[in-house]
C-alpha cells in the first residue's frame, strides 16, 4: 500500500510539475513570444505577400492576437497533423498488400469515448480564453474594468481609460460620414480617392485605400464609436484595432478602440453593399493628443478642407 | 425476376423516347436527370467563377468592364460601373447555383433519388408523380435566376448582385429593378422543388423499407439522407417566409425589413441563416454518407462505430438548427447572444470529429484498395477535416472579429463545400456510375481528374487563408496591391481546376463510348448494400418480390 502512495505521489509530482510547466508555458511564454511577433508584424495596412494577422496597436488586437496565433492555430495545426499521420499510417499499413486479410472490428467503447470527450476538453481549453477575449470587445471600458491584453489566460490586468471622444460612424454608398459628437460643426463625409488625386494629393498612400478625409483620433485615448447607415448595411472596420461592427440602417451599434501608436490605420466595408463595395475603405490617422485639439479646433473654426493643413504630412 | 419485370412494364406502358424522361415517374431516371442537371449547372458556376477568378488574378479591373460592355452594351464609366456590378452578380450566381442546382440535385436528388429506393430494399419513391415535378422545377428555377442576369438591378445597372444571402436593403431599396424578383421566385421555385422531395424521402423512408430493414439496419446514406431532408423540411419555409416577405417589401410597400416603416434588416438575416446554416449542413451530409459507404467497401470492412455515425448525423442536424447567429457576430448581437452562440457552435465540433475518427478506424486493419471512388473519399476526409478546424477557429465570436466577411471564411466554407461536399459528388459519381450507367469508367482518367482537381482546388483555396488573416474582404471586385500574390496563386490554381473539370467531361465520354461492362458489383466483397445484389443497370422496376434482410 505504501509503495502505491508514494508511487502515486511521486508521478503525482511529476504531473504537477508537468502541468505547472505548461500553465507557465500558456500563461508567460506564449503571449511573449506572440506579442514579440506582433510588433513585428505590418501595422495599418498589408504587405505584400503577407501571410498572416495585422500587426496589433490596441489591447483588443493583442487579445485577439494570441487567442488566435498563440492557441487556436497551434492546435488546429495538431489537429489536422494528427489526422494526416494516423491517415497515413493506415494507408501504408493496411493497405491490401500489406494487409491482405481485413479484420471484422465495429466496436471499441472506450476508444469511441476517449474521442468523444478528448475534443469536448479541447474545446473547453478554447472556450475559456474565447469567452473572455468576447467579453473584451464587447465592453465600453468605464476605466474600473481591467482587460485581458495579451495575456488571455489571466483575469485580466490591462487598465483602459473610460472613453474621451465618441465619433458617430454613417456608411452611405460608397463613403463614411465622420461626426465627432463632442465638437460643434466637426461632421465630413471620407471619400476613396481615385488613383489621379491620389497620385497627386497623396501619393504615399496606397491604392483603393486612401482617402480625402482621413478620421483622426488621438493616441492612448479610448475611442467610442457609434456606427450606423444611411441605406443598406456596411461594416466598419480596422484590422490593426481589432474592431469590425455592421452599419445596419435604423440601428445604433457600438465599439470601441484605443490606439498606442501613431500612425495610418486603414480598414475596408466589409458587407456587401453594392458596386462600390470595394471602393470605401477607412483611413483612420492616429495623431498625438497636442496634434489632435489643434486639428479638431481647426475644423471646429474652419472646417475639415483647411483643418488638413495643420496635420503633419504622410510620408 | 425478368419475367416479373416484363409483366410490369406491359400493365403500366413503358414510355420511350423524350415521354420516358419528361412525364418519368421512375425514381432512377429522375435520379439520372438530376445529375445532368447538376453537371450541366455545375459547368455554369464553374465558368463564372472563372471569370471571377480571372478578375481577381491581378488588382485594378481586368475584364468585367469589357465584359459589362459586351453583354449589356453600357460605355464608358457607365461600363465600369456595370463591370463592379456585374462581379457581385456573377459572385451571386455563382453561389446560388453552386448551392441550389449543383450540389443539391447531385446529392440528394441525383444519389438519393437512385439509390435511398435501392438500399432500403423498395421498388420506387413513395410519389412517383410528385418526384417528376420535383425535378421540373429545378429547369424552371434555374432559367429563372439566368434570365436575372439580364434584368435591371440597381438604378440603370443590371443584375441581382446582392449575394447568396440576399440581405436586405441591400436587396430592397437598393436594388429596385425586377433582377432581384427573379431571383427570389427562383429560390422559391428551389425552395418549392428541396420540400416535395424532402416530403417524398421522408415517406419513403420511414414507410416502405423492405422486411426486416429495422432503422438501427439501415444504410448510412439512407440515414444522412434522412436527416438531410428533415433540415429541408424545417428550413426551407423559413426562408421561403424571409424571401416572400422580401418580395411584398419590394413590391407591395410593406416594412418588414425597413427601419423607417418599423421594421429592422437583422430580422431578415437571422430568418436567412435560420434557414441557410442548416442548408451548409444539407450540402455536406450526403456527402458523409456516401464516404461511409465507399471507405467500408474499399477497406472491405464493416463501418466502424455504425450507431455513433448514425446519432452524430443526428446530433449535426439537431444542432444546426441552433447555431445560425454565428454568421452574425458583427451585427451588433448582445455579448450573452454571442457567448450563447459560440458554446453552441463549437459543440458541432464533437459530432464531426466522431465521424472523421469513425472514417479512420473503419480503414484501420482493413485491406484497402485505391480504385478512384476511394481516392475521392480519402481526399474527402483529409480536407474536410482542414475545413472543419477553420469552422472552430470561427466559431469564436473573439477570433471571428477579425476575420468575419473576409478571404478567411471564403477558404473555410470552400474547404466544406467545395472540396468536401463536390468531392463527396465525385466520389459517389465514380462509386456509382458502373451501377447507374452499366459500364466502367476509365481508371487511370479517373485517377487523373483527383490528382488535378485535389491540387487544383488546394492552390485555388489554401491561399485564400493567407489573404483572410492578412485581411481581405470578401465578395470584391479589386484589393489593394499587398493581396496581389496570393491572389495570383488561387487564381492559377483556378487553371489547374479547370484542366481537371475537362478530364472530368472526357471521362464520361470516354466510358460512353467504349462501353466496357462492369457486371453487377465491380467492387467485390466490401460492397455490401443492396444495390450491389441487382444488375447493373438495375432493372426499370427492381424488388417485385421485396428483399428479405436479415
Amino acid at each position: 500500500m505504501q509503495t502505491i502512495s508514494t508511487r502515486i505521489k511521486r508521478h503525482g509530482g511529476k504531473f504537477s510539475q508537468l502541468l505547472a510547466g505548461v500553465l507557465a508555458f500558456v500563461a508567460i511564454i506564449l503571449p511573449r513570444a506572440v506579442s514579440a511577433q506582433a510588433q513585428q508584424d505590418p501595422l495599418g495596412y498589408a504587405v505584400p505577400g503577407q501571410m498572416g494577422l495585422m500587426g496589433s496597436v490596441t489591447t483588443i488586437m493583442d487579445s485577439i492576437r494570441v487567442f488566435h496565433d498563440g492557441l487556436l492555430m497551434p492546435i488546429i495545426t495538431g489537429i489536422v497533423i494528427f489526422v494526416t499521420v494516423i491517415l497515413a499510417f493506415i494507408l501504408i499499413r493496411f493497405n491490401a498488400r500489406a494487409n491482405p486479410v481485413p479484420s471484422k472490428t465495429t466496436h471499441n467503447v472506450p476508444l469511441e469515448v476517449v474521442w468523444t470527450v478528448v475534443p469536448i476538453i479541447i474545446l473547453v481549453v478554447i472556450a475559456v480564453p474565447s469567452f473572455g477575449v468576447l467579453a473584451d470587445q464587447q465592453t465600453i471600458p468605464d476605466g474600473e474594468r481591467k482587460y485581458l491584453g495579451a495575456n488571455i489566460f489571466s483575469m485580466g490586468d490591462v487598465e483602459v481609460p473610460a472613453p474621451e471622444l465618441t465619433v458617430k460612424v454613417t456608411g452611405i454608398q460608397w463613403a463614411w460620414q465622420y461626426d465627432y459628437v463632442d465638437y460643434e460643426g466637426a461632421d465630413y463625409t471620407s471619400y476613396m480617392l481615385n488613383e489621379a488625386d491620389r497620385a497627386e494629393l497623396k501619393p504615399n498612400e496606397p491604392r483603393l485605400l486612401a482617402t480625402d478625409y482621413d478620421l483622426v483620433i488621438p493616441v492612448d485615448t479610448t475611442v467610442r464609436v457609434q456606427v450606423t447607415s444611411a441605406v443598406v448595411i456596411h461594416a466598419f472596420t480596422v484590422p490593426s484595432f481589432g474592431i469590425k461592427i455592421d452599419a445596419v440602417p435604423g440601428r445604433l451599434n457600438e465599439t470601441w478602440f484605443n490606439a498606442r501608436k501613431t500612425g495610418m490605420y486603414y480598414g475596408q466595408c466589409s458587407e456587401l453593399c453594392g458596386r462600390g463595395h470595394a471602393y470605401m475603405p477607412i483611413s483612420v490617422r492616429v495623431v498625438s493628443k497636442e496634434e489632435f485639439a489643434r486639428w479638431i479646433a481647426a475644423v471646429e473654426a474652419d472646417g475639415v478642407e483647411s483643418a488638413a493643413s495643420v496635420l503633419t504630412p504622410i510620408t | 425476376m425478368a419475367d416479373a419485370n416484363s409483366k410490369h412494364v406491359d400493365a403500366h406502358g413503358h414510355p420511350t423516347g423524350w415521354r420516358r424522361y419528361v412525364y418519368s415517374t421512375n425514381h432512377k431516371d429522375i435520379g439520372t436527370m438530376y445529375l445532368f442537371f447538376a453537371i450541366f449547372a455545375g459547368v455554369i458556376g464553374g465558368v463564372l467563377s472563372g471569370f471571377m477568378r480571372w478578375e481577381l488574378a491581378e488588382p485594378g479591373i481586368q475584364i468585367f468592364k469589357g465584359l459589362a460592355a459586351m453583354v449589356y452594351g453600357l460605355e464608358g464609366d457607365a461600363a465600369l460601373d456595370g463591370g463592379k456590378q456585374m462581379f457581385n452578380v456573377f459572385t451571386t450566381a455563382h453561389g446560388l447555383i453552386m448551392v441550389f442546382f449543383m450540389v443539391m440535385p447531385a446529392l440528394i436528388g441525383g444519389f438519393g433519388n437512385w439509390f435511398v429506393p435501392i438500399m432500403i430494399g423498395a421498388p420506387d419513391m413513395a410519389f412517383p408523380r410528385m418526384n417528376n415535378i420535383s425535378f421540373w422545377l429545378l429547369p424552371a428555377a434555374f432559367t429563372l435566376l439566368l434570365m436575372s442576369l439580364f434584368f435591371e438591378g440597381p438604378p440603370g445597372l443590371y443584375g441581382a448582385g446582392v449575394g447568396w444571402t440576399v440581405y436586405a436593403p441591400l436587396s430592397t431599396t437598393a436594388n429596385p429593378g425586377p433582377a432581384v424578383d427573379f431571383a427570389i421566385l427562383s429560390l422559391h421555385l428551389a425552395g418549392a422543388s428541396s420540400i416535395l422531395g424532402a416530403i417524398n424521402f421522408i415517406t419513403t423512408i420511414f414507410n416502405m423499407r423492405a422486411p426486416g430493414m429495422t432503422m438501427h439496419k439501415l444504410p448510412l446514406f439512407v440515414w444522412s439522407i434522412l436527416v438531410t431532408v428533415f433540415l429541408l423540411l424545417l428550413s426551407l419555409p423559413v426562408l421561403a417566409g424571409a424571401i416572400t416577405m422580401l418580395l411584398t417589401d419590394r413590391n407591395f410597400g410593406t416594412t418588414f425589413f425597413s427601419p423607417e416603416g418599423g421594421g429592422d434588416p437583422v430580422l431578415y438575416q437571422h430568418l436567412f441563416w435560420f434557414f441557410g446554416h442548416p442548408e451548409v449542413y444539407v450540402l455536406i451530409l450526403p456527402a458523409f454518407g456516401i464516404v461511409s459507404h465507399i471507405v467500408s467497401t474499399f477497406s472491405k470492412k464493416p463501418i466502424f462505430g455504425y450507431l455513433g455515425m448514425v446519432y452524430a448525423m443526428v446530433a449535426i442536424g439537431f444542432v444546426g438548427f441552433i447555431v445560425w447567429a454565428h454568421h452574425m457576430y458583427t451585427t451588433g448581437l448582445s455579448l450573452n447572444v454571442q457567448r450563447y452562440f459560440v458554446a453552441a457552435t463549437m459543440v458541432i465540433a464533437v459530432p464531426t470529429g466522431v465521424k472523421i475518427f469513425s472514417w479512420l478506424a473503419t480503414m484501420w486493419g482493413g485491406s484497402i484498395t485505391f480504385r478512384a471512388p476511394m481516392m475521392w473519399a480519402l481526399g474527402f476526409i483529409f480536407l474536410f477535416t482542414i475545413g472543419g478546424v477553420t469552422g472552430v477557429v470561427l466559431a469564436n465570436a473573439g477570433a471571428d472579429r477579425v476575420l468575419h466577411d473576409t478571404y478567411y471564411v471564403v477558404a473555410h466554407f470552400h474547404y466544406t463545400m467545395s472540396m468536401g461536399a463536390t468531392f463527396g459528388v465525385f466520389a459517389g459519381w465514380y462509386y456509382w456510375y458502373p451501377k447507374i450507367f452499366g459500364i466502367m469508367y476509365n481508371e487511370a482518367l479517373a485517377k487523373l481528374h483527383f490528382w488535378t482537381m485535389f491540387i487544383g482546388a488546394n492552390v485555388i483555396f489554401f491561399p485564400q487563408h493567407f489573404l483572410g488573416l492578412a485581411g481581405m474582404p470578401r465578395r470584391y471586385v479589386d484589393y489593394p496591391d499587398a493581396y496581389a500574390l496570393w491572389n495570383m496563386v488561387s487564381s492559377v490554381g483556378y487553371l489547374i481546376t479547370l484542366l481537371s473539370m475537362f478530364i472530368f467531361l472526357w471521362c464520361v465520354i470516354e466510358a460512353f463510348m467504349k462501353k466496357r461492362v462492369a457486371g453487377d458489383n465491380p467492387w467485390g466483397e466490401g460492397a455490401t448494400t443492396l444495390e450491389w445484389t441487382l444488375s447493373s443497370p438495375p432493372p426499370f422496376h427492381q424488388f417485385e418480390t421485396l428483399p428479405r434482410i436479415k
